[in-house]
């Protein structure tokens, strides 16, 4: 091999310049791949903050109880060694942030402020204001930049990854990815790839995530062979704001910070909600759960939303509707700790949460399954590396607040190195025939595409997508329904055959390139609703009526799909769960 | 017609060096609907108030919460974010138009990644030692976090640019959204290391002797950061350095 390795990083959120600041420190060559300007990327919609079990605040908290915390959270499916390896390294992590310039809260001391998280009694999550994620990939994207004005990084934005180029042994070569705007497909050869394309909200029609966060990179990978692991645990944030385009998160750093949620104890009552004295308001997270209150991790407090919405029929005006209530909190204090999602629910709403309640609603959110990894983020096919959201290894069944960005950043800082000690000991290909023969492929999927003259319209059928997925395959699943919903998502991939783009031009054409990323999304859906069908029982997110209870002796277990290009579907198997480290015990708030 | 519809004209335009052109729709109207929302059904059912068929239209979207920066096109001719922009507060019809000053990829997208390289420029980020553990950060009062924090907050929307008449291939000025980073980095402790650099590069042509006080970018800008303020402590600097310089020589 090359004396610089060269390393190709897909996804410019926090996971992949976690990655490419690694890389370009070790001396590699990173070629990064994004969609968007990764100062655009998803990263910066995550508000709350980042876990880091510090000790600040004299609770005796440690890095041990941080650990325990997400692996009971995520209901013990989470391989425990790298969950712990995260929790270790997570206060050097924001060490690292604090010195890159992020500005944290302070403490009257100067020292990094914390608050308190679902499914934790600590206070164990740095801020910084209300808009961590976006402070956080900004420190990564100018560390960044650093390298790339030294000539360390080049970027492509405004570039769509297509594929992995793989060759006759198996190993992955480099990637296949399409010009935005001129249209042009094109091979690019490394000696390791790191995927770190984000969640599949998508998928969903409607959820928390960002436009870009369609899952098409991944699914594109298991179509080519790698394992996809426990698709089926989906996390529905218990607090969304519902919109024509999109749900909006209202961060859990609004009950972290004393937000209560409530309802009406009477049906129906219309009353301004200020004029509804406490003895006829129910805060049902408190009462069902006296211990963790509203701070419940994220599944507990969802499902007891539903529970509250469709089953004691309270939602407010008859609405799926719960009260999110911050109008007992001093105003000054929201403004210091909380202002940025404030800002969100008043100009997209038009009310001030200052001085009402929040309107919320349980919302799709976050993808705890994803692309299969070993400890050191390598997946299946030689050369090929995942990190972040994209990856399956550290949420388990549910993931806890605040854990996602240190989850990414982590994962970014041990697949960057990785992928550069891979590529050091990389032999060489015996024929570059395969980056040919991979552009060729993916250019007649765009011919076929454009020349397609059928009736469908892809972005109703996303929505049709969007909407099934969205009613059987997130908070309450049932077996009857997830085996119709995977009948309808083969007549949905059949429907996709008579596809008809209204838009045929070659120049910055985004009909075609959402037209593949729906095939994509159609392709991995049906690796969650499989596996969701497979998985008789209730774990984490993932609740089952027909099964309410966990069942570790038939299901502790991570859920591997592969591609089976001839049945043109999922096929499954499962692999144990590492539990070496905490013994699974039941799972009770 | 019994249901209640609203009005957009958008500017089209199919290539960068096509001429522009204007279509015209007419969409149900939803409660809570946003010029984005509006965009994703056009793409629906992509026909013009003229029953003419028609492409969806092109443009630049992600988070659609006004925190990535990517949906800024001019609505009825202000700078602002398309995601934000509800329906039921906006003059009908809405009328859709790119950024001015920028150049056009496609319809209502353009390519604003003049800013980014300003932000190379200007050197815009902590000199660390590198990202092995070398301890906590500086100690930071709540005070400094509360002055940082607002310029930390820039999307690179550039809004503040497409705004500012300063701001035009004559001068090449730089803008305020890199001057507010300049001022972020500077008055971070260690940031600060780069401060006689990140002032060098302001001086000269298109550097900040070329705002012109117009204070357009502080009012349009949809984050609300203290823009004004930063050029005026960084023109400061700027100057002292200048004049220092000269002495040096």
């Amino acid at each position: 091999m090359a004396s610089t390795p060269k390393i190709i990083v897909v996804g410019g959120g926090l996971a992949g310049l976690s990655a490419v600041i690694k890389i370009a420190e070790m001396g590699g060559a990173v070629d990064l791949f994004s969609i968007v300007p990764v100062k655009r990327s998803h990263s910066v919609c995550a508000q709350g903050g980042i876990n880091a079990a510090k000790n600040l605040k004299g609770e005796g908290d440690s890095t041990w109880q941080h650990f325990d915390d997400t692996i009971y959270g995520g209901d013990f499916l989470a391989n425990q060694p790298p969950v712990k390896a995260m929790c270790e390294a997570a206060p050097g992590i924001i060490d690292l942030l604090d010195r890159m310039g992020v500005p944290f809260n302070r403490t009257p001391e100067g020292l990094l402020d914390f608050r308190r998280f679902g499914g934790t009694l600590y206070n164990r999550t740095a801020f910084a204001g209300a808009t961590t994620g976006q402070q956080l990939l900004y420190a990564l994207d100018e560390q960044v930049r650093r390298y790339e004005a030294e000539g360390k990084v080049k970027k492509f934005e405004a570039w769509e990854f297509l594929s992995a180029v793989i060759d006759s042994s198996g190993t992955c070569r480099g990637i296949c990815a399409m010009d935005l705007r001129s249209m042009e497909v094109r091979t690019f050869s490394a000696d390791a790839i790191i995927i770190a394309t984000g969640g599949v909200g998508a998928i969903f029609g409607k959820s928390t995530n960002s436009v870009v966060c369609t899952g098409s990179a991944q699914s594109a990978l298991y179509q080519q062979g790698c394992y996809y692991a426990n698709g089926e645990f989906i996390q529905v944030h218990p607090t969304s704001i519902p919109g024509e385009d999109k749900l909006r998160l209202m961060s859990e750093s609004a009950r972290g910070e004393g937000g209560r949620v409530w309802v009406p104890k009477k049906p129906g009552d219309n009353r301004d909600p200020l004029s509804i004295p406490a003895s006829e308001r129910w805060y049902f997270l408190e009462e069902w759960y006296p211990k963790y209150g509203n701070l419940v991790p994220r599944d507990v407090a969802t499902r007891a939303i539903f529970k509250v919405v469709y089953e004691h029929g309270l939602g407010i005006d008859g609405k799926p509707m719960v009260y999110l209530d911050l109008t007992h909190i001093d105003p000054a204090v929201l403004d210091r700790k909380l202002e940025g999602i404030l800002e969100i629910y008043e100009k997209f709403v038009g009310d001030d949460p200052r001085k009402v309640p929040m309107k919320i609603f349980p919302g799709m959110h976050y993808t705890m399954g994803g692309m299969w990894v070993d400890f050191d983020q390598a997946t299946n096919v030689p050369g090929i590396f995942a990190a972040g959201e994209c990856e399956y290894s550290y949420h388990g069944a549910n993931r806890l607040g605040a854990n996602s960005l240190v989850s990414c950043i982590f994962g970014g800082f041990l697949a960057g190195p990785n992928a550069v000690r891979y590529a050091r000991c990389l032999e060489g290909a015996s024929s570059n025939g395969h980056f040919e023969a991979e552009q060729k492929r993916q250019e007649a999927i765009n011919v076929g595409l454009m020349s397609s003259n059928g009736v469908e319209n892809p972005f109703r059928l996303w929505r049709e997508l969007g909407e099934l997925m969205t009613k059987d395959c997130t908070v309450i699943r049932h077996n009857k329904n997830l085996v119709e919903t995977d009948a309808k998502l083969v007549e949905l991939l059949e429907r996709f055959q008579l596809i008809n783009l209204s838009d045929r031009s070659q120049w910055a054409n985004t009909s075609i390139v959402f037209t593949r990323q729906l095939y994509n999304m159609l392709q991995l859906s049906r690796v969650i609703a499989q596996g969701a069908l497979l998985r008789d029982e209730s774990r984490g997110a993932h609740y089952k009526p027909e099964f309410p209870e966990r069942d570790d002796k038939n299901f502790l277990k991570t859920t591997k799909a592969s591609f089976a290009p001839d049945a043109d579907a999922p096929k499954f198997e499962f692999e144990p769960v590492d539990v070496s480290l905490i013994p699974p015990r039941p799972r009770k708030y | 017609m019994a249901e209640k519809t609203v009005q957009f004209k958008i500017k089209r335009q199919e290539t960068p060096a096509a001429e522009p052109h204007w279509e015209e729709f007419d969409l149900a109207w939803h409660p809570g609907m946003n010029v984005i929302s509006s965009l994703m059904e056009i793409a629906r059912n992509p026909v013009t108030k003229d029953g003419k068929t028609t492409t969806p239209i092109t443009y630049d979207s992600n988070c659609l919460e006004e925190i990535c920066g990517s949906c800024a096109m001019l609505i009825n001719g202000r700078a602002r974010m398309a995601c934000s922009a509800l329906v039921d507060n906006l003059e009908k019809p809405i009328k859709l138009e790119p950024f001015s000053k920028f150049p056009v990829i496609r319809d209502l997208a353009v390519d604003r990644s003049v800013l980014f390289e300003n932000l190379k420029a200007v050197k815009a980020w902590v000199p660390i030692d590198g990202t092995y553990d070398l301890g906590s950060g500086p100690r930071m009062t709540m005070e400094q976090q509360e002055e940082a924090y607002p310029l930390s907050n820039c999307i690179s929307c550039c809004c503040c640019m497409e705004v500012c008449p300063q701001f035009n291939e004559e001068t090449g000025f730089v803008g305020a959204a890199t001057i507010a980073q300049v001022n972020l980095f500077n008055t971070h402790p260690t940031g600060a290391a780069l401060k006689r650099e990140r002032l060098a590069a302001l001086m000269g042509d298109g550097g900040i002797q070329e705002c012109g006080y117009a204070q357009n970018c502080v009012e349009i800008c949809p984050k609300e950061l203290p823009l004004t303020r930063s050029i005026s402590e960084v023109g400061g600097d700027v100057m002292k350095q200048a004049v220092g310089d000269l002495f040096r020589r």
